[in-house]
């Protein structure tokens, strides 16, 4: 059966949606990737639909169901790439994918999830970066 | 019967005369859209025709094919004088200052018979009103046409995506907000967004007279899809009435950017981006390269 790879890249989830999805392959993709997010403890999740140019209310949900997901995993989501023409047939279905990061090509997505993961870090070292401030 | 005609036609001259004479003397006149000469003209073809049709004595029906041409010409100088601007009580005045000017002659000429005289007058009344009516029908229907034309070409100028910083548009709304333009606004930003990988979007909306619910859930759609493509959206230029007619009408904005001028929402598309505007000063370089 046809499948999307998810690949690895340091502590993200890259997914690159070249097909378009039919119900059944976004449904083994939802699987495959929550089973990655936890097999590899990954902080973000980054999907790429530069590619899907027809979306339905159906996709939709799977998009906000992966990303609920993957943050009860304590990872972000990201989807990049969205095209005019499914960002407006998906407002028009009323589904504005809430929790969802959204960036305009993976470039941008990469640096949105560095900063969302950077922010976390810092609040994790900010005590000891108060320290640093006082021996300067 | 055929005798009010005869008269008219007799001093047709004379009619033309007085009616040049009411058309003239009336202070409304607009000398500068029309030369007296243009006038004189288009008067006497409309005399001629009308004589020529109330000589087959029908002084009713306008609609008959002896009145053809009557109508006819009155309705292109209702048309020419809508497009030129007239305004509907010159165009009016001018069958009404006829009328006015036939009276006249028939009142001379039918002294001695009063009887007669009322019928004729009440004929005339009766058909010169009805040319009337048909008069102010096409000059309504050309200034339609050209409200028409005009909502075609407003419609037309699209909606200019302007780039005011690199990643950063604006996108000033002018003029009421319906689905069809939304639709186009909505396009165009977000194809913007995707020619030149813009983060921020501006929705100016100080040019949008009124924002009632419609035109906010149009806007919050905007937003929306704006920000599934990876984008932010700040709408700014809200004046004090639209705000409060968003309170009002109870519209939540609170997960939007809004601010009350575009010049704020650029300062924060600056501060979003990390950018910083500073004044230079002059001063103190000059004195350096000294």
């Amino acid at each position: 059966m046809e499948r999307i790879p998810v690949l690895k890249m340091g502590p993200f989830l890259l997914v690159t949606i070249q097909v378009d999805l039919y119900d059944r392959l976004a449904l083994t993709l939802e699987n495959d990737l929550i089973n990655m997010v936890s097999q590899t403890g990954a902080r973000g999740v980054l999907i790429d639909i530069s590619a899907v140019s027809i979306v339905d209310s159906f996709m939709g949900r799977i998009l906000g169901n992966i990303a609920s997901m993957s943050r009860i995993m304590d990872a972000e989501t990201v989807v990049v790439g969205m095209q005019p023409a499914v960002a407006i047939t998906l407002v028009e279905l009323g589904l504005t994918l809430q929790g969802v990061h959204t960036a305009l090509n993976v470039e941008k997505g990469m640096e949105l999830l560095n900063t969302k993961l950077g922010d976390n870090l810092e609040l994790d070292d900010e005590e000891e970066e108060d320290q640093d401030d006082r021996n300067d | 019967m055929n005798t009010t005609a005869q008269v008219l036609e007799k001093n047709k001259e004379r009619i033309l005369e007085k009616w040049m004479q009411n058309q003239l003397s009336d202070a409304s006149l607009r000398d500068d859209l029309m030369t007296s000469d243009e006038l004189q003209h288009q008067s006497k073809e409309m005399l001629d025709g009308l004589l020529r049709a109330v000589s087959k004595g029908n002084y009713d029906n306008i609609y008959d094919t002896e009145f053809e041409q009557v109508t006819d010409t009155l309705r292109d100088i209702s048309i020419t004088r809508a497009r030129q601007g007239f305004s509907p009580r010159e165009t009016g005045a001018y069958v009404l200052s006829l009328k006015q000017a036939i009276m006249e002659v028939l009142i001379e000429q039918r002294k001695d018979d009063p009887a007669t005289l009322y019928q004729e007058i009440m004929q005339l009344n009766n058909l010169l009103d009805n040319l009337s009516i048909v008069t102010f029908e096409t000059f309504i229907k050309g200034r339609e046409e050209v409200i028409l034309r005009q909502t075609d070409e407003i419609s037309e100028i699209s909606t200019p995506v302007i780039r005011v910083w690199d990643g950063i548009l604006a996108l000033p709304i002018i003029g009421t907000l319906d689905s069809a333009r939304t639709q186009v606004v909505m396009e165009n930003l977000l194809q913007e967004i995707v020619n030149t990988g813009s983060n921020i979007a501006i929705l100016d909306i100080s040019g949008v007279p009124a924002v009632d619910s419609l035109v906010a859930q149009h806007l919050i759609k905007t937003v929306s899809a704006t920000r599934l493509m990876g984008a932010e959206c700040i709408i700014s230029g809200i004046r004090a009435e639209i705000a409060q007619t968003i309170v009002h009408l109870g519209i939540d904005l609170s997960n939007i950017k809004t601010k009350a001028s575009l010049a704020s929402a650029l300062q924060l598309a600056f501060s979003m981006t990390n950018l910083e505007v500073r004044r230079v000063d002059r001063n103190k370089g000059f004195k350096l390269t000294r």
